[in-house]
């Protein structure tokens, strides 16, 4: 990587197209749905986006199969008791750290 | 969850789990970045501008290879297209006087993780809250593209890979606690897992990108008919 230029333009490039992405729908809708399809759509769109990015992605995420799915499983059962999100984030690290140096 | 102002500084408490995430994530671009011979101030500068985990991974292979403007500028939009779903979902969730200049800020800042906490908010997002999270966000994206290119020696490996498990914790007590409160909830996000996991099984070649895009329209689409919600429900509860 010894072009600078080529490098500058090309980031600008890739920065500009992905933040033109996130920019248009918010510079552009400004007022509220009343669809009730539409409403209901984007209410459970997060839901169903976050279900999409975590799995299966979770299982490999900590290289090992058994480390993720036990750091995965952590998770679950934190936040099934409502464990605040840095709290939850922080313990599965740990576990993944513990459980990834125990069996390597 | 306890209505509470939605400050600066809340935002930067709610997103702390967003900074160590992205530390570790970013870690890893640092450590590729210096490996592919990218100056420490090019890789600051493609992580301050662009903000986007897949998208600068990929982004540096195809600098490497120097590959013509138009294949970035495709490549980067059909990687980040969900974006689009993304903000589309935020702008119902933003004051509607909303000045221009705040929208193009928070369009900024709109990653997946920023949008899952602000989109699993139940009152209506501000400013200043968004504003918080981005900053320490940001912070953590730029610290560990800083760390991985001068430092990514010394921290240890095992570690590196552990907290590549804190963003998908995150991601998880965002859901687990309303899908176990919500039927409806509950449904479209067993939905979208399995349609992501036949997805990713049945078609190797289909990006990240694409697969969380339909997995995820395709479930809440399904809630949408199922368990259509009233117009007064907006507000959750």
């Amino acid at each position: 990587m010894t072009n600078t230029g080529y490098v500058l333009a090309g980031i600008a490039v890739m920065s500009g197209v992905t933040w033109a992405i996130r920019m248009i729908p918010l510079a552009l809708i400004r007022r509220r749905f009343t669809n009730r399809f539409l409403l209901s759509f984007l209410y459970y769109l997060p839901y169903g986006v976050l279900a999409a990015m975590i799995f299966p992605a979770v299982f490999t995420a900590c290289g090992s199969v058994p480390v993720s799915v036990l750091a995965a499983a952590t998770a679950v059962l934190l936040s099934f008791f409502h464990a605040k999100l840095t709290f939850v984030a922080a313990v599965s690290v740990a576990v993944a750290w513990a459980v990834g140096l125990l069996i390597s | 969850m306890v209505k509470r102002p939605l400050t600066f500084m809340s935002g930067i408490k709610d997103a702390l789990p967003i900074f160590f995430g992205y530390l570790s994530v970013s870690l890893a671009f640092g450590m590729i970045a210096a490996d592919r011979g990218m100056p420490l101030w090019t890789a600051v500068l493609f992580s301050a501008t662009c903000v986007s985990g897949t998208g600068q991974f990929v982004g540096l292979n195809l600098l490497a290879i120097s590959a013509p403007f138009i294949e970035l500028f495709c490549t980067l939009a059909i990687i980040n297209a969900r974006y689009l779903l993304m903000s589309v979902s935020l702008t119902q969730k933003m004051p509607a006087g909303m000045p221009l200049w705040q929208r193009l800020i928070v369009a900024y800042g709109n990653t997946d993780e920023i949008f899952a906490l602000a989109s699993t908010q139940t009152a209506d997002l501000t400013f200043p809250y968004m504003a918080g999270m981005i900053f320490i966000s940001v912070s953590g994206w730029l610290a560990g593209t800083i760390l991985g290119e001068i430092a990514g020696g010394i921290i240890p490996q095992s570690l590196v890979t552990a907290m590549n498990i804190a963003l998908y914790a995150m991601y998880i007590a965002l859901i687990v606690p309303d899908a176990a409160k919500s039927k409806q909830i509950a449904v479209v996000v067993l939905t979208a897992v399995t349609l992501s996991c036949v997805l990713a099984l049945i078609t190797a070649g289909l990006g990240d990108g694409w697969r969380i895009i339909i997995a995820g329209t395709a479930a809440a689409a399904l809630g949408a008919v199922l368990f259509p919600r009233d117009a007064e429900e907006g507000e959750r509860s």
